[in-house]
């Protein structure tokens, strides 16, 4: 992924466009459901930002939240089902 | 058949270290990424063989966690659960992204700091594993440059912000957050997915392990008492 754009590391001068980092901030803009819903698009570049740090701090949460109950679940449980579990997934 | 004496790939050499195999499996499943596949495509993280893949190697881990208890037991259960989901999330992104590959060093930083507790040497070991991103003093000129597109202070301190909540890109310029956020942002949600996924099943299979019921559903809920007049 990283490959994928030109590389915009020269050596001193920068050549990072506005155009690419407006693509991006686009391309960003789709993921956060927040702003996805609401089909502006004049959402301003710092909104955006605002958001996608939100949305990462939330989700980071909830993967706190689960593995906590991840970590209950597994002290209770016994090995039996996890096998039966992983039967199951694989 | 000769095919297979000519074959390039190597058998897999069982006696190499866990870290060693994975980064000559990371080179060699990019370097074979650059010829079959235009360079490398990102992870379809949306995709259910992605969610598949990581859900059993949680799964794997989870169990690890819970038998061997080979980390010191400084740590509560649930930030070992979380420390085992995250490496194995970085370990299904492949070391194809940049928060991938500072999640898999940070656990050796952290396991190397603690024996011998080097601090420089952990700079030249993360620099040299992130792909040689040693641009210290060339990150102020791109900085300066960037000010004058975005000279408003609110969006750098949101940059740096969001460059602090994805690992690994703290030092790097707007595009290069931008991207990693992306594919993190993705990843993050798949992660949610799977240990939801999990989380339900194994609460599901807990509560009904007493009445020892099969996994495919039954016609009347077992919790249902017989009508009795």
């Amino acid at each position: 992924m990283s490959g994928r754009r030109s590389r915009s590391r020269q050596s001193g001068v920068s050549r990072i466009t506005e155009d690419q980092i407006a693509d991006l901030v686009a391309k960003l803009q789709q993921l956060i459901p927040e702003i996805r819903s609401r089909r502006s698009d004049k959402v301003s570049a710092s909104r955006v930002l605002q958001e996608t740090c939100n949305y990462i701090k939330n989700l980071h949460k909830e993967v706190d939240d689960l593995s906590e109950r991840l970590s209950e679940l597994l002290e209770s449980s016994d090995g039996a089902q996890a096998d039966l579990i992983r039967s199951l997934l694989v | 058949m000769p095919s297979s004496l000519l074959s390039p790939n190597p058998a897999v050499n069982p006696d190499r270290s866990a870290t060693r195999r994975r980064k000559n499996k990371i080179q060699r499943e990019e370097s074979l990424g650059n010829i079959s596949q235009q360079q490398n495509p990102p992870i379809q993280w949306k995709s259910d063989a992605q969610q598949q893949i990581y859900s059993s190697k949680l799964l794997q881990a989870l169990r690890q966690v819970r038998e061997g208890n080979c980390s010191p037991a400084q740590k509560s259960a649930p930030r070992r659960v979380r420390e085992a989901a995250d490496k194995v999330l970085a370990a299904t992104a492949k070391g194809r992204t940049r928060w991938s590959r500072a999640m898999l060093t940070n656990r050796l930083k952290i396991k190397f700091m603690e024996k011998h507790n080097i601090a420089k040497r952990q700079q030249s070991v993360i620099t040299a594993v992130t792909r040689g991103n040693s641009r210290s003093t060339k990150k102020s000129k791109v900085r300066i440059l960037r000010l004058k597109t975005k000279s408003l202070p609110a969006v750098q301190r949101k940059t740096r912000v969001l460059s602090r909540l994805v690992p690994g890109c703290r030092q790097q310029p707007l595009p290069v957050v931008l991207e990693e956020a992306t594919d993190y942002i993705a990843a993050l949600e798949m992660q949610v997915r799977a240990m939801t996924a999990l989380a339900e099943l194994l609460s599901v299979s807990g509560t009904g392990s007493g009445s020892s019921s099969s996994s495919d559903g039954h016609s009347h809920p077992s919790s249902s008492h017989p009508p009795t007049n």
